[in-house]
């Protein structure tokens, strides 16, 4: 198959491009979620990002919590932002953060003026920005502005087997033409995490990707009451086929092809030295790893699953495949890809990636994804430790 | 479909390799299981394996009824020997196993964790 050079998408002001044209309404915290939903429910054409957090938080947990906040309103998929705190400061360092991209963005703080003045004030701005933004026309960018995240879930040896080599084989034939990618999940290479240290692409990436594996590894043995047999595997990668977390990370490791990562990435950090593939120290929790990445400026993510994930994220659309024929068919309405005929040997794994790449590109240009159509917008910010 | 089974009865093509479908998946040729492709495989089942490494494609008998996505053990496992699978260790047997049985957490274990 001939790879198209380009696909659809809307241009933005720091040069990237996103394949989704969003406003959002971003709290800064747990409680200024009611502000932010009013103001999405008053202006059609917004999405309100609640989450559980952004209170007390201190050190490298408040860094994050600024990072992934920051991000999530810099990504290229979203176009303006409103951004709704109960003070001003925190409120501040994120519009400040977010504006360094160039696109509208406008911050109100809760304090001393209650809920009801402030979703007046903030839905009026909020129209101004979904009016504007409306206006915005989809064009022809170049391929090497995909930036693509990858993570899987629900997984089975289906998985392993079949479409995790698919999106593996998508791997290979995108990344020559300059895109950007992200696989992470760093529990999940448990078993397998000395093979995947030879795939950095210099020593200093293949030691980076072991010290952040290793303090991973501490930690769970550290904080774990037993064998973690209740987690990894988990339930539904037991009653799919899956054994023992080796078993599952050597399935997983398939997602990168025969790719090098370039560089080891924090939680949510943008990366920094060009197209490639990078890895992204996150949980292997579904929601909030494509959180992460799409706060690192990830524009369309690949989700492989065996036994049938259901996550979407607000703004980066989430491409489900799978190749289980009892998924495809029980619960066909998540699945955007098909590559089921992997297993009975109708389909090779080349056939599998063009096919991925095919649909992959039909949602960068406009196309919804099963996730968007059911509504499915899971933001969840990862946090580290306690709050003080 | 007469017409054809027909013909191949009278030349040296085998009907089964032709006509019968991939039952187990082998990823690579170390590998001491296989992974069912179809929605189940029952005992005393002749299977077709399929090794995605060399391409090439061996037979078992199946002991046990095992579902799509579970394992098959492809040879006799001991206590303590090691689980290949992609090639590589991916966990250790903790109660014998026989050829054709079902390969699962009841008889493998992590040796992580």
């Amino acid at each position: 198959m001939e790879i198209p050079k380009s696909f659809l998408g809307y241009k933005r002001e720091n040069g990237r491009a996103g394949t989704r044209n969003h406003v959002i309404i971003l709290p800064v915290d747990d409680i200024s979620n009611a502000c932010a939903e009013a103001v999405a429910n008053n202006i059609k054409g917004t999405i309100a990002l609640p989450h559980s957090y952004g209170r007390l938080q201190f050190g490298a947990d408040l860094e994050l919590h600024f990072r992934t906040m920051i991000g999530t309103g810099s990504n290229p998929n979203v176009a303006a932002v409103i951004v709704i705190g109960i003070e001003p400061k925190w409120t501040k360092r994120i519009v400040d953060g977010i504006a360094k991209t160039g696109k509208p963005v406008e911050g109100f703080h809760i304090e001393r003026t209650g809920d009801i003045g402030t979703v007046m004030k903030a839905s009026k701005k909020a129209q101004e920005f979904v009016m504007w933004a409306s206006e915005k026309q989809r064009e022809e960018c170049p391929i090497s502005d995909l930036w693509i995240s990858v993570k899987c879930g629900e997984s089975d040896t289906t998985s392993g087997l079949a479409s995790n080599p698919t999106v593996g084989n998508l791997m290979d034939k995108l990344e020559p033409l300059g895109v950007h990618l992200c696989f992470g999940e760093t529990s999940e290479l448990t078993g397998a995490e000395k093979v995947c240290a030879t795939r950095g692409a210099t020593k200093e990436a293949s030691d980076k990707f072991m010290k952040t594996w290793s303090s991973y590894n501490d930690f769970i043995l550290k904080e774990a009451t037993d064998d973690l047999s209740e987690s990894q595997p988990t339930a539904g990668n037991i009653a799919g086929g899956l054994t023992t977390i080796e078993e599952k990370a050597f399935g997983n490791f398939q997602k990168i092809g025969n790719c090098k990562f370039v560089d080891v990435l924090e939680p949510a950090e943008e990366p920094k030295k060009g197209k490639g593939l990078y890895f992204m120290d996150t949980s292997s929790a579904a929601a909030e790893c494509v959180t992460l990445q799409a706060a690192a400026g990830f524009n369309i993510h690949l989700f492989p699953t065996g036994q049938g994930n259901i996550v979407g994220n607000p703004i980066e659309p989430v491409v489900k495949l799978t190749a289980n024929p009892l998924t495809v068919k029980g619960m066909g309405e998540h699945i955007d890809c098909d590559v089921s005929k992997i297993l009975s040997r109708e389909m090779n794994l080349s056939q599998a990636g063009d096919k991925l790449i095919e649909t992959t590109l039909k949602v960068a240009n406009g196309r919804l994804t099963c996730a968007e159509a059911l509504g499915h917008r899971e933001f969840v910010m990862t946090k580290l430790y306690r709050s003080a | 479909m007469r017409l054809i089974y027909k013909f191949l009865q009278n030349s040296n093509i085998q009907f089964d390799t032709l006509f019968m479908a991939t039952d187990i998946i082998i990823h690579d040729q170390k590998d001491n299981v296989g992974v069912v492709v179809i929605e189940k495989i029952t005992p005393k089942q002749d299977c077709s394996c399929w090794i995605m490494e060399n391409d090439s494609t061996i037979k078992i008998q199946s002991m046990d009824e095992i579902p799509l996505g579970h394992k098959i053990a492809m040879e006799d496992l001991n206590e303590g020997d090691t689980i290949l699978k992609y090639g590589h260790d991916i966990g250790k047997v903790v109660k014998s196993i026989k050829k054709g049985e079902h390969v699962h957490v009841h008889n493998v274990k992590t040796k992580k964790w």
